[in-house]
């Protein structure tokens, strides 16, 4: 069995169609790096798994079945839009709120539920975030908050969108690690996106590239070349590999690193953390 | 004060509506809301006005405008969120026809201050038991959908993920908020309605990050404000719903401004000051 099966899977959001007879296979067990340009469909890809989204034509299978609403088999960690609601609660009753969210009655976490939201903090190093305010805790703590949140209720997969968002390289490494080590602990099979591969590197067991309505999934090697992110990207690609890092580059310029950043000015790196768009 | 039986009325709507309002305003607040307590009170007057019209007691013609319009809300959802020019319309609108009733009711003009600022010193013995009703109702449909509710309002993508519908419990919520709304509007009147249903609220929430803890201080605070302003409107003789709107305010003031006492919960206090 694997952990996620696409078969000739074509998705539409509105008129714009995403996804046009896709097929790919992820294993148990492997953490899977998913990228793509601004709009190439990687929220729109895990929204589908989560059976979200209606699909035109195919299949997707999670664990063997048939993707529906409310797999409680997947662990899911939305991009971060805004701030977020609640600021003044405290980390615990925020993950309170998820821990049989579903369930109709008083939000009163049992002690069942209160072992749960004490194993997932252990579990991402947060034990401290449950009695702050979100408002004061940082970006890289509010990460781990949202990991803990998807780790509830022991998923088998985790889609984790774009957690390296407006962190710095330093955070930005932290969130990876802990990721992985998560991944490892507990055998889970991991989707991961983000706008940029190296961060990755270390982590991934293989790549899934998005773009031009098609993807591409195999291991780094095999999947960051001109040839098939040429295709990907529908324009001339080069790969230019330097001091273990990999530069995905169009024209000139660094496609990966710089697609939300030349915009307001900042190098490669120093972009101030604001001024980042959600992608579609 | 309470030889009286207008002001044991007083006390008792105060009572109910304060813990309502106290209580469903948490969550308002919480979701970000609190422009649609406003609004519903306003539909609330159009409700209120129409009732008179055509002979019907005006609680019953805001239970059922407000209740209508949050439905109509949730519903809309997020599609109404970014409208705030149709929305100040529909408000305009919705006083412009109370008004307009009021006019053909000429005999009922007094009654326009009543509506709009509240006399809870008014409040009789039927009134408040149809009061106590309507909280009863709302509170036990604000406890059956509180922890799903709580889930879509804090984490609105997980939630529908795992099954939550989003926005079935924004529909069911603005109808609890509705029926808290119309209440409310009893006591202080459908301008006022923020200073019960949003003052005691957002000052609980500057004070606890814990949500059970939150919602008995948002109700202890709402009934402490209604109390206490009946209180002082009885020995100043000035408007119940002044003193309650002051309150209400000092209060949340209170919560936002930096503490002067020991350093290290002053400092605390600044950080949090500039939070917001």
């Amino acid at each position: 069995m694997n952990a996620i099966d696409l078969r000739d899977v074509s998705i539409a959001v509105g008129d714009r169609v995403v996804f046009d007879g896709i097929g790919l296979s992820i294993a148990l067990g492997e953490f899977i790096g998913v990228l793509g340009a601004n709009g190439a469909g990687k929220t729109t890809l895990m929204r589908a798994i989560l059976g979200l989204l209606p699909l035109r034509r195919g299949e997707i299978r999670v664990l063997g079945r048939k993707a529906t609403r409310g797999n409680a088999a997947i662990g899911y960690m939305p991009q971060i839009r805004s701030a977020l609601p609640g600021p003044r609660l405290n980390g615990r009753d925020y993950l309170a709120g998820v821990v049989d969210g579903h369930r109709l009655g008083l939000p009163m976490a049992g002690k069942a539920g209160r072992m749960e939201i004490d194993r997932v903090l252990d579990l991402v190093g947060g034990r401290d975030l449950a009695n702050r305010p979100l408002a004061e805790i940082s970006g890289g703590e509010r990460q781990r908050l949202l990991l803990a949140q998807a780790l509830i209720g022991r998923p088998r997969v985790l889609l984790l969108d774009e957690p390296l968002i407006s962190l710095d390289p330093r955070h930005q490494g932290d969130v990876v690690e802990l990721v992985k080590a998560v991944q490892v602990e507990l055998s889970a099979t991991v989707l991961f996106s983000a706008h940029e591969l190296n961060p990755l590197l270390g982590a991934i067991d293989r790549v899934l590239y998005l773009g031009n309505g098609d993807v591409a999934l195999g291991t780094v090697d095999e999947v960051i070349t001109a040839p098939v992110l040429s295709r990907l990207y529908g324009a001339e690609i080069e790969v230019v590999r330097l001091r273990g890092r990999i530069f995905v580059m169009s024209g000139g310029s660094d496609v990966e690193c710089c697609a939300h950043r030349h915009d307001i000015g900042g190098g490669y790196h120093t972009a101030p953390r604001r001024g980042e768009t959600p992608n579609a | 004060m309470l030889d009286y039986d207008f002001m044991r009325n007083a006390f008792a709507a105060a009572m109910v509506v304060a813990i309502v309002s106290g209580i469903v305003g948490y969550f308002l607040v919480l979701r970000g809301q609190t422009f649609a307590g406003h609004a519903l009170a306003h539909v609330g007057f159009t409700g209120a006005t129409g009732a008179v019209l055509i002979g019907i007691a005006p609680l019953w013609g805001m239970v059922a405008a407000t209740m209508v319009a949050g439905i109509g809300m949730g519903i809309m959802g997020e599609r109404l969120a970014q409208r705030d020019v149709a929305i100040g319309l529909v408000l305009a609108l919705a006083l412009g026809l109370g008004l307009l009733f009021l006019h053909f009711y000429t005999a009922f003009a007094a009654q326009a201050a009543t509506l709009l600022f509240g006399n809870v010193l008014a409040v009789d013995v039927g009134t408040i038991r149809a009061l106590l009703g309507l909280g009863v109702v709302s509170l036990a449909l604000l406890a059956v959908i509180s922890r799903p509710l709580l889930f879509a309002s804090l984490q609105p993508e997980v939630a529908e993920a795992k099954g939550v519908s989003p926005r079935l419990y924004s529909v069911l919520f603005l109808a609890i908020v509705a029926l808290a709304t119309a209440e409310c509007a009893q006591i202080v009147g459908v301008l006022l309605v923020f200073a019960l249903m949003v003052g005691p609220a957002a000052a609980a929430q500057r004070l606890t990050g814990a949500v059970a803890t939150g919602v008995l201080l948002s109700a202890l605070l709402a009934l402490a404000e209604a109390w206490l302003g009946i209180t002082l409107a009885y020995y100043t003789d000035w408007p119940c719903s002044f003193w309650i709107t002051a309150l209400s305010a000092i209060v949340y003031l209170l919560t936002v401004l930096p503490r002067p006492t020991a350093a290290g919960i002053s400092r605390s206090a600044t950080c949090r000051g500039r939070s917001t």
